[in-house]
């Protein structure tokens, strides 16, 4: 079997954000997305949404140049880009739940073939999980790309047949980036359209808890 | 040849400026239902939350999303025994060590609503609409024992407006008659929660004379504003006291 390296969280987000074109309106979940906004390549517009207010952040600020009132969403300090705006909350899920974001790239706990996505709670006798905005995005965005491990820490599948996790919304997922392939999901079947170098088909499916389908030229 | 009732200064001019903070809570009582803004630590009224504390009222009901951290603040007046009931989006996040105790000790009553069905509700009830559709929830946890219905072929949950006693919001500049402006991301939940309530309070980083804010800036209008105490703006702490949204 041969060695590959999988992508570490930084070299994920900069995937991600080469696929996100100039002038689109993106939300940014927690986790490995939040790092994408530190990779848009320079010179790029795209707008970045936080749920507490903010369209047209920027990256984080060197320590000194922190400002206490302009936080994202994960409550880290960012910076304003030029022609950057604010806006109370009811605005904020307005853009979110009135489908004018482009894009929102969420983490999860589990993706299914269907498109399910369950990123909120890890079992439904979990009586007091954080829902935040998630369920809002997945419903109110018209593409939801999911950035995650392709795996668990434990190697489980995160790439299921069926969501054994409560449900954040159902069949709302479009593509998913994980740190060994992106995967579109297509009228309910996940077709790899990239791998890492030196990964076999056979080892991503093994990694996989449903059938994968290819539409990628296979490495040696 | 007298002067207009306007003109006079007969000392009843509008004036929603009060002593302090104790003056600002009167009136708060057992059971209320408040509604408390900010985002984490900003835009959070750090002083009249901490005047609560001081003021003793009971058994309340705390809308804000977040279940506060560390064990100030929100935290403390949880940790004090005089929340019955939390209403938020995000309880469980780093530093919310007072709510998981409570909560996992039977202490604590927690209702779960998503952000933006949250900022939806505390707007509906501002806005005096009694309830609204949302595609947020639908074929989820949250969304069960709750009516739906179908309009163009999609299916929508119905939600409650949500109203509250008193709302506790942080300005950052204000006028007299109750004119706010917010700072960067510190608007978030205030301006929202200032049109909900029975009883707005409102902790002003600042105090200018009417006329000074600029009318197309100003996002509250007084008309919603009961209240308004002067709490200067001390260093703020270093956001990121509570994580994840």
């Amino acid at each position: 079997m041969s060695i590959c390296k999988p992508l570490s969280r930084r070299d994920l987000a900069a995937r991600i954000a080469r696929d996100i074109p100039e002038g689109w309106y993106v939300n940014l979940g927690i986790g490995i997305p939040t790092l994408i906004a530190d990779a848009i390549p320079a010179g790029r517009e795209v707008i970045l949404h936080s749920e507490n207010g903010i369209l047209g952040f920027g990256p984080a600020p060197a320590p000194e140049a922190v400002d206490p009132w302009l936080i994202n969403a994960g409550k880290q300090h960012v910076t304003l880009n030029a022609g950057g705006s604010f806006f109370h909350h009811a605005d904020s899920f307005a853009m979110i739940r009135g489908g004018h974001l482009d894009l929102c790239v969420l983490g999860a706990f589990e993706v299914a073939a269907n498109g399910d996505l369950a990123n909120w709670a890890t079992s439904a006798e979990d009586s007091a999980p954080a829902v935040g905005g998630a369920m809002d995005l997945a419903v109110g965005t018209p593409r939801v790309w999911v950035a995650t491990e392709h795996t668990t820490r434990d190697g489980a599948p995160k790439l299921v047949e069926r969501c054994t996790y409560p449900l954040t919304a159902p069949g709302v997922v479009t593509r998913i980036y994980t740190n060994l392939a992106v995967i579109d999901v297509r009228d309910g079947r996940f077709v790899v359209t990239e791998m890492i170098p030196d990964l076999s088909r056979e080892a991503l499916q093994a990694q996989t808890g449903v059938e994968l389908h290819f539409e990628v030229p296979e490495y040696a | 040849m007298g002067k207009s009732h306007a003109e006079e200064g007969t000392g009843t001019m509008i004036n929603k400026e009060v002593r302090d903070i104790a003056d600002a809570l009167s009136g708060i009582g057992d059971g209320a239902v408040v509604m408390v803004g900010g985002f984490g630590s900003v835009g959070q009224p750090d002083a009249l939350i901490e005047g609560l504390i001081e003021q003793g009222a009971r058994d309340l009901t705390i809308i804000a999303n977040n279940a506060g951290a560390g064990r100030v603040g929100l935290a403390k007046l949880m940790e004090a025994g005089r929340v019955r009931k939390i209403i938020c989006s995000f309880p469980r996040s780093a530093g919310s060590v007072v709510f998981e105790e409570l909560f996992r000790a039977g202490k604590l009553e927690l209702e779960i609503v998503p952000q933006g069905t949250l900022a939806e509700r505390i707007r509906a009830a501002g806005a005096g609409i009694p309830g609204f559709y949302t595609a947020t929830t639908v074929g989820t946890l949250l969304a069960q024992g709750k009516e739906t219905r179908t309009f163009d072929g999609r299916t929508y949950v119905l939600e409650h407006a949500l109203h509250a006693d008193a709302a506790l919001v942080e300005a950052w500049r204000t006028d007299r008659m109750g004119n706010c402006t917010y700072r960067e991301s510190g608007r978030n939940f205030n301006a929202v929660m200032a049109m909900a309530a029975r009883m707005t309070v409102v902790q002003s980083c600042g105090m200018v004379a009417v006329g000074a804010l600029d009318p197309e800036a100003i996002v509250t209008p007084g008309i919603f504003v009961d209240r308004i105490v002067v709490v200067p703006e001390a260093a703020k702490v270093a956001a990121g006291a509570e994580g994840g949204a």
